[in-house]
C-alpha cells in the first residue's frame, strides 16, 4: 500500500517539521483525541495555509507548535523539529526563550491581545529586550523602527500610545510588529485577520506577507478564510476532526481539490463570478472529539463514501498533484464502484 | 484631573449633608438628653432654662443649620457623660484606633495579596489548598471569637503577647504613638491580626479570583508567546490588571477598618474611637456618637476620593481626557 508519508522525513532545510504530532486531552470520560497523526513542514520563506471548520484543530496545531496547548492538553505523541531541533519536549525555560525569538506568534483578536494597562512601546520594548539584551535607548530605537515597518503613521510619537488609543487594523499592526521585533524564523498566525473589517484584513494580509518575504520568515497561517489562503498561501493544509484531510500546493488544492471534503469545502465558497440561487454546503457536522466514527472521520457526510471508509482509516495518498486521506487514491480500492453498488 | 477632584468634593456635599441629618436627628429621638443632664430632682424653671441654654426650643432647621455649623467647625458640643469637648475625645483616642486599622490594613495587603497571587498561579499546590482553607475559616469565624481564642493561646497559655491595652505609648504632640516603645509594638500584635484576619482572607480571594481569570485572557497568552519570563507575565501584566478592583474592595475595606474596629476594640480593651463609641452608645452620649458617625462619613468619603484617583493612575483608559486630546 504505497501509503506516502507527508512530507518524507529527513528532507531538510525546513524551518518547521511536524512529525505524527498527536494531542490528548484527558478527561473524566477518557482521553480525547484532538490532533492525530498531523505531519507536515514548511520551508524557509514559505506560507503554509491551514483551514478547516472550527474545531477542526487547527489553531490547536498552532498552539502545540508555540509551546503553550491549554493544560490539560499535552502532546503524546510524534516530533516538531525546528530547524532540525526537537523542541516539543523541551523544558518550559527553554521553550521560553524560543518564543518570541525564534516563532513568533499572531493571535486573532487584536483588541485583545495588548495590554491595556502598558503602553504600545513598552510592551515592544519589553519583548526585544528579553530577546535581544538592548539597552533601553537602543530597544526604544528598534520599537519606534518596528511600528514604522507595520506602517503606524508618527510612530515615534505613537510608541507612548497606549492600545486603547488605536483602531483594530492599527491595533493588529502592532501585534504584528509584536510578534516580529525579534526576527523569529517562524510566524504561527492564528486568524490574524478573522476579527478586522474586511476593508482592513487585505491591509494586513499584504503587510504580513510582505514583511515575511523580506525577512525569510516561513508562516504557519490559520485561517477558515479560503480567500485568504487563494492569496496568501504557498501550500495549504486541509484539516478535518484532528487530522491532515488533504495538504498540497494551493493552487491545486483549491482548483482540483481531491479529498471530497476539500472538494465541499471550495464548493462552498461563492463564486463571484456568477449569480447562484443555493450555497453549496456539506452536509450534518463536524464529529465531536468524543464521537468520531470509525474509519475515516469524514464518512457519515462523504457523499462518494463506500464499506473501507468505514472500517480502516486512511493516510495520505498521492492524490493528482496534492496528497489526500482518501480510500480513493488506494489502487487496492479499485473494487470500491463494486462495494458501492453492494453497500448502496 | 483637577477638575475630577472639585466635581468628586462636590458630590461628597450631599452624601455629609445626609449623615449630618441623621447624626442630629439622633438628638431629637434617641432619647432625652434634657432630662439625661438634669438627673432626678429637678424644678420646671430649670428644665426650661436648660432647653433655652441648650437651644432645643428654637425650630428645627435652625438647630439643625447651627449644628452643621458648628461640625464644620470640628465643635459637636460636651459630651453628657464625661461633660468635656467632643472633639478633644475624639482627638485623644484617634490615635490608637488609626494605628490599629494601619497595621491590621497592612498586615491584610502584605499577605492577602502574595496569597492570592499564589493559589492564583498554583491552584492545585497543597499550599494553595491550605490557604483556600484557611481562608474560609477567616471569612466564617466572627472576629471577637478569633479574638479570644489568640488571647487564649498567646496570652494565656503561651504568656508571649499582653491580652489588652496599648502598651507604653510615647507623645508626639498630640499623637499618641505605640510604635516606639516594646510593649507598644507588642501590645499591636494580637489586635492588627485578629482585625485585619477578615480582609486578609477577603483580599486573598479576591486577588485569586481576579488573577484566574485575568491569567485565562488573550493578552496574557500573548505575553506568554512572545517569550517574556514568567515572573514579568505575572507580576508585571497579570497582577497590574487585577489592581483596579482589588484597590476598590482593599479601600472599602480600610473605611470598614476603622469604622468597625469596634468588636476587636473591646475584645482587647483598646483605648480607640470604637471603645469610646461603645461605651457613649450604653450611656446614651449622642454627642459622641453623632460626632463618631460624621467622621465615620468622613473617612469613607476621603477613601473613596483616594481610591478613584488610584484607578487613573492604574488604568490608562480611565484617562479619557489625555487621549481625547491626543486624537486617538
Amino acid at each position: 500500500m504505497p501509503v506516502v508519508q507527508e512530507p518524507p522525513p529527513g528532507r531538510g532545510g525546513a524551518v518547521l517539521e511536524v512529525r505524527n504530532l498527536r494531542v490528548e486531552f484527558p478527561t473524566r470520560r477518557g482521553t480525547l483525541v484532538a490532533l492525530d497523526d498531523i505531519s507536515f513542514d514548511i520551508a524557509p520563506g514559505e506560507v503554509l495555509g491551514v483551514v478547516g471548520e472550527s474545531g477542526a484543530g487547527k489553531s490547536m496545531t498552532g498552539a502545540a507548535i508555540i509551546g503553550l496547548l491549554e493544560p490539560p492538553g499535552r502532546i503524546a505523541g510524534g516530533q516538531i523539529l525546528l530547524n532540525g531541533r526537537r523542541i516539543d519536549n523541551l523544558p518550559y525555560e527553554q521553550m521560553r526563550r524560543i518564543r518570541g525569538r525564534e516563532i513568533g506568534a499572531i493571535f486573532q483578536d487584536p483588541l485583545t491581545t495588548l495590554n491595556p494597562l502598558y503602553t504600545v512601546g513598552r510592551q515592544l520594548i519589553e519583548t526585544i529586550q528579553t530577546h535581544l539584551g538592548l539597552s533601553d535607548a537602543d530597544a526604544r530605537k528598534r520599537a519606534i523602527g518596528w511600528l514604522e515597518m507595520v506602517g503606524i503613521p508618527a510612530a515615534a510619537q505613537r510608541v507612548d500610545s497606549y492600545p486603547h488609543e488605536f483602531s483594530g487594523g492599527m491595533r493588529q499592526r502592532v501585534v504584528i510588529a509584536l510578534a516580529l521585533c525579534a526576527e523569529p524564523k517562524l510566524i504561527v498566525a492564528d486568524e490574524p485577520t478573522t476579527a478586522l473589517d474586511v476593508s482592513i484584513q487585505a491591509q494586513v494580509i499584504a503587510l504580513l506577507k510582505g514583511l515575511a518575504r523580506d525577512k525569510g520568515t516561513a508562516m504557519m497561517l490559520v485561517t477558515h478564510d479560503m480567500g485568504v489562503i487563494a492569496e496568501t498561501a504557498d501550500r495549504v493544509a486541509v484539516m478535518y476532526a484532528g487530522r491532515i484531510a488533504e495538504i498540497g500546493a494551493v493552487r491545486a488544492v483549491v482548483k482540483h481539490p481531491s479529498h471530497p471534503y476539500s472538494r465541499g469545502l471550495m464548493a462552498s465558497i461563492p463564486p463571484l463570478d456568477r449569480r447562484v440561487e443555493h450555497l453549496a454546503q456539506i452536509d450534518g457536522a463536524m464529529p465531536r472529539l468524543s464521537a468520531i466514527p470509525q474509519g475515516c472521520a469524514f464518512n457519515p457526510r462523504c457523499p462518494e463514501v463506500f464499506a473501507r471508509c468505514r472500517r480502516e482509516r486512511p493516510e495520505l495518498l498521492e492524490a493528482g498533484g496534492t496528497r489526500a486521506a482518501c480510500w480513493l487514491y488506494d489502487p487496492a480500492s479499485e473494487k470500491r464502484a463494486a462495494e458501492t453498488m453492494q453497500h448502496g | 484631573m483637577f477638575a475630577f477632584i472639585i466635581s468628586r468634593v462636590l458630590q461628597a456635599i450631599p452624601v455629609m449633608a445626609a449623615v449630618a441629618l441623621i447624626s442630629f436627628a439622633m438628638f431629637a429621638y434617641v432619647g432625652d438628653p434634657v432630662s439625661i443632664m438634669l438627673g432626678q430632682d429637678f424644678t420646671e424653671a430649670q428644665r426650661q432654662a436648660l432647653i433655652a441654654s441648650l437651644g432645643l426650643d428654637q425650630p428645627f432647621f435652625v438647630q439643625f443649620a447651627k449644628f452643621v455649623a458648628n461640625a464644620a467647625r470640628g465643635e459637636f458640643g460636651l459630651s453628657y457623660r464625661l461633660s468635656r469637648p467632643v472633639a478633644e475625645l475624639i482627638a485623644e483616642r484617634a490615635p490608637a484606633t488609626l494605628e490599629l486599622a494601619l497595621c491590621a490594613a497592612v498586615i491584610a495587603m502584605c499577605v492577602g495579596v502574595p496569597m492570592g497571587v499564589y493559589t492564583g498561579l498554583y491552584r492545585h499546590s497543597w499550599l494553595s489548598r491550605f490557604f483556600l482553607t484557611f481562608s474560609l475559616v477567616g471569612v466564617s469565624l466572627p472576629t471577637f471569637l478569633i479574638g479570644i481564642l489568640l488571647i487564649l493561646v498567646f496570652s494565656v497559655w503561651l504568656g508571649w503577647l499582653p491580652s489588652f491595652g496599648r502598651g507604653d505609648v510615647v507623645q508626639l504632640g498630640w499623637w499618641s504613638t505605640g510604635f516606639l516603645t516594646v510593649s507598644g509594638l507588642k501590645a499591636l500584635i494580637l489586635p492588627s491580626i485578629t482585625l485585619g484576619l477578615f480582609q486578609l482572607t477577603l483580599i486573598m480571594r479576591l486577588v485569586r479570583a481576579e488573577m484566574l481569570e485575568v491569567l485565562r485572557t488573550d493578552y496574557i497568552k500573548f505575553a506568554r508567546a512572545r517569550g517574556l519570563p514568567n515572573r514579568a507575565v505575572h507580576f508585571g501584566h497579570a497582577l497590574k490588571n487585577t489592581l483596579v478592583p482589588v484597590i476598590t474592595i482593599a479601600g472599602l475595606q480600610l473605611g470598614g477598618i476603622i469604622a468597625f474596629a469596634i468588636v476587636t476594640e473591646t475584645v482587647f480593651q483598646w483605648p480607640g474611637m470604637g471603645l469610646l463609641f461603645i461605651q457613649s452608645v450604653s450611656a446614651a452620649d449622642i454627642p459622641v456618637m453623632a460626632a463618631y458617625l460624621m467622621l465615620i462619613a468622613l473617612v469613607f468619603v476621603a477613601i473613596n476620593l483616594v481610591v478613584d484617583l488610584l484607578y487613573y493612575l492604574v488604568d490608562p483608559r480611565l484617562r479619557v481626557d489625555r487621549a481625547a486630546a491626543k486624537g486617538a
